[in-house]
């Protein structure tokens, strides 16, 4: 079955229910209602603080088959979901899905456990180092398919009920006796809980571990008591090297700063640069430095944005605290100077994923963007975006807020360099689409810039701007002219060997990822 | 095609000759010239191979910038006279002869590209030299030097030329003040352009303005540029500000004027007009369109 950017979806994939195929942004309207939280009693004077991560599995009740999740607010320093799933693997309960909100290298440990039958499923917002690599050469290692969801598309799926979580095994940096946690101090601080709180509300059971259990009521708090039933105090919650980066800088690479002066110029000349405008910068070298050059046009032009969404960097912040932006919404906190900002900084709003990007609810943050600038391990030339599978085909990246940001913002930029390596980035067709082409308005290169042809106002508004405007067919040969055109990655056809589905943000299938032939 | 004696030359960056990345992306950053060094940023050993690569990145890739190749001095080191005959056929638009101490020199070069040229059915002028000068002896030497018909640019190479004066590179440039005025001195004599020396200190972007400022002041044609984040400031202290422009361009209508209607003495403003005035007016007109300004706009403005 071709889906509506003509992928071809198969009619079945074993593992996966209720296939409904992309048919385009905003098209499918649900008519259910959401899911809601389990109701419990809450006792008077009860002790949620336990001894062990093996009394929280005791005490949830976990059993085989059943789901549990985890944030990736600890990033590469996480050591919570490896305290968890040992002890689980230990008690010798099986078949376990792992909804995580993303997965990063210090995940590879999982392949163990896939290999002896603790996990046998996977969710997340990408897959990478090791265990993407190894799930991609064996997706047979797991039940079914695992499943790729955009952060806003996760939030979704866990408030409309297609996600159901039966434990949520959540690190805190702090939290107090009673289970009201932040991420904005602590040893292991890393802001903004945003994809927890998500888990949070809507898990059977949710279990705080925390290296930084105090006392005192903890406010403001990200996560309320309400909704948490057992605590694990533990030494060390992550390795803070890995967490938050010091102060992210600006690249220092001419490529990808011109690439960045690009963008900041094609913002200014489409008139999207204007008083009270509102932006988000994908992590990225050159989506990142577009900041540098945002900020000195706004400063020359004595411009105030409305706010900015993040993601949020140090970068990002000091914008913030030297009143070029009003407010800044922050699902995810990425470096010492952004946590320290959300701390102190009044107009620095932490948010839930939910707020941040999900489709369903009545106004996501992501809908009221005016720009956003991401980049892209690839495109084609139907401008869709490739973020998650490398050039060979092996899962390397995750969906993150791709496609949500793409969806919402009025403009959408991609930043990328026209060849990696010994290849062109602009495909025929993407090896596998995240974002769809038609969310996609404007691709930026060091060699030039070519506007989605349904753009015809930008076009207009960019042709005499005096910036490489092009094709993107012209783009690509330039690329070829370079370093030739590359064979196509052979493709496993077969249903076994599907290793991951990508779902749009609205639940629909946008896309599969299957194992190459190499 | 830009006339190879009157065109911008703001800019022209060294690209090491043995980096195919930097070589493929050189061309991006807006450098009105490019110069690949096979000579001081190659090791002895890697010299073959920076003298092929550049050699099979001119012929293979199409620079929109104006493309020149700094050689090894063909008769101080034994590679100079292997570098032209590798990089001759590939056509760069010029040589960059180093250290040069005599009108010898800049004569052996003129005979090996003519050779070429002839060999190739290339008009002669297809490439031209440019010529540095990196020792004191050089200096002496300028004038003769900058009057020879084939080098149509000279350069300051400063961090030779300071070893030699037994200094050292300050902030205020004091120890090249000589170098630079005789330098220009002789290129104006010789009606060629004049480069001025690099700035090594790439992290030092105010004292580069401030270097680029003065040599642009004193009458340099651009500036050698190391890293490309020094273009863009290079550019801006280049392009000509709005009262420049404008008068610049009544001068050029003015002069259009006068050839049309066979009209005598010009004057714009209350002010005489000449040859060397209109000349500069156009080299006004050139940096603002370079630049991005939209002339033809302010123009019909005035």
């Amino acid at each position: 079955m071709k889906n509506a950017i003509g992928r071809d979806i198969p009619a079945h994939i074993s593992g996966i229910n209720n296939i409904r195929l992309y048919e385009g942004a905003g098209v499918y309207k649900p008519e259910k209602s959401g899911a809601g939280k389990k109701l419990r009693v809450g006792k008077p004077h009860t002790n949620k603080i336990l001894q062990s991560i093996d009394e929280a599995i005791e005490k949830t009740g976990l059993k085989d088959g059943q789901t549990i999740s985890f944030h990736h607010h600890l990033r590469n320093g996480d050591y919570v979901m490896k305290m968890v799933v040992e002890r689980i693997a230990a008690k010798g309960i099986k078949n376990i899905t792992i909804a995580a909100s993303s997965l990063s290298p210090c995940h590879d440990f999982l392949i163990d456990y896939i290999k002896d039958g603790t996990v046998t499923a996977l969710e997340s917002s990408g897959l990478r180092g090791q265990l993407g690599k190894y799930l991609t050469r064996h997706p047979e290692a797991l039940q079914k398919p695992t499943i790729i969801r955009s952060h806003g598309g996760r939030a979704r799926a866990i408030e409309a009920g297609e996600l159901h979580i039966d434990v949520a095994f959540m690190a805190a940096p702090t939290c107090d006796r009673q289970g009201n946690a932040t991420g904005r101090i602590g040893k292991s601080a890393f802001g903004s809980m945003g994809y927890a709180m998500i888990d949070a509300a809507y898990a059977d059971n949710v279990v705080l571990i925390t290296d930084n259990l105090v006392d005192e009521p903890v406010h403001p708090y990200s996560i309320p008591q309400t909704q948490v039933d057992y605590i694990v105090p533990v030494e060390e919650i992550g390795d803070p090297a890995g967490i938050a980066s010091g102060a992210i800088r600006i690249t220092k690479s001419p490529t990808q700063l011109l690439i960045a002066k690009y963008a900041a110029e094609v913002m200014e000349k489409t008139g999207i640069l204007k008083e009270g405008f509102s932006m988000q910068l994908g992590s990225g070298g050159a989506s990142l430095a577009a900041a540098k050059f945002i900020r000195e046009k706004m400063e020359a032009q004595n411009i105030t944005g409305s706010f900015g969404i993040g993601g949020v960097t140090g970068i990002f912040s000091e914008m913030l605290k030297d009143g070029l932006f009003k407010a800044c919404y922050d699902a995810q906190t990425f470096d010492t100077t952004a946590v320290q900002s959300l701390a102190e900084n009044p107009n620095h709003i932490e948010i839930s994923a939910s707020f941040y990007a999900n489709p369903w609810n009545a106004g996501p943050i992501v809908n009221d963007l005016d720009v956003v600038i991401l980049s892209a391990t690839e495109v084609d030339l139907d401008f869709n975006v490739n973020v998650i599978t490398d050039s060979n085909g092996v899962c390397m990246g995750a969906s993150g807020g791709h496609s949500d940001t793409a969806a919402g913002a009025a403009l959408t930029i991609i930043v990328m360099p026209l060849i990696r390596g010994r290849l062109p980035m602009i495909r025929d067709h993407v090896q596998n689409v995240v974002t769809p082409g038609n969310d996609v308005d404007v691709i930026i290169t060091e060699r030039g810039i070519a506007i989605n042809p349904k753009r015809t106002d930008l076009i207009e508004k960019l042709s005499n701007s005096g910036l490489p405007i092009m094709k993107i067919e012209k783009l690509q040969q330039m690329a070829y002219d370079f370093v030739g055109k590359p064979d196509e990655v052979q493709l496993s056809d077969a249903d076994k060997d599907i290793v991951a589905v990508v779902e749009y943000r609205d639940g629909s299938i946008l896309d599969v990822i299957r194992k190459p032939l190499v | 095609m830009n006339d190879p004696k009157t065109r911008l030359r703001r800019t022209m960056m060294f690209v090491p000759g043995n980096s195919p990345k930097m070589i493929n992306s050189a061309d991006i950053y807006g450098a009105d010239s490019l110069m690949f060094d096979v000579e001081d940023a190659i090791a002895i050993t890697e010299k073959d191979t920076a003298r092929h690569l550049v050699a099979n990145a001119l012929k293979t890739l199409k620079f929109h910038s104006e493309t020149v190749v700094r050689i090894n001095h063909p008769t101080q080191t034994p590679f100079g006279m292997d570098d032209l005959k590798v990089i001759l056929p590939s056509k760069p638009d010029m040589i960059r002869l180093p250290k040069v101490e005599d009108v010898s020199e800049v004569q052996l070069i003129t005979d090996e590209i003519e050779k070429v040229e002839k060999e190739n059915g290339w008009p002669e002028g297809t490439i031209n030299i440019i010529g540095a000068i990196e020792s004191v002896k050089g200096l002496y030497n300028v004038r003769e030097i900058c009057q020879q018909p084939r080098l149509i640019a000279i350069a300051l190479g400063a961090e030779d030329f300071i070893a030699n004066l037994k200094t050292q590179r300050t902030k205020t440039g004091i120890e090249l003040y000589y170098a630079r005025s005789q330098i220009l001195m002789a290129a104006r004599d010789a009606e060629i352009q004049c480069m001025d020396t690099v700035f090594s200190d790439v992290k030092d972007m105010e004292g580069f303005e401030r270097e680029v400022t003065n040599s642009r002041d004193m009458g340099f044609d651009g500036k050698s540029v190391i890293h490309p984040k020094q273009i863009t400031a290079v550019h801006r202290i280049y392009t000509p500000n709005d009262k420049q422009l404008t008068h610049a361009l009544k001068v050029l209508a003015a002069f259009e004027d006068s050839l049309k209607n066979h009209k005598g003495v010009l004057a714009v403003d209350g002010k005489m007009i000449d040859g060397p005035i209109v000349v500069r007016a156009q080299r006004i007109v050139d940096q603002a369109k370079a630049a991005g300004i939209d002339v033809e706009k302010k123009r019909e403005e005035i």
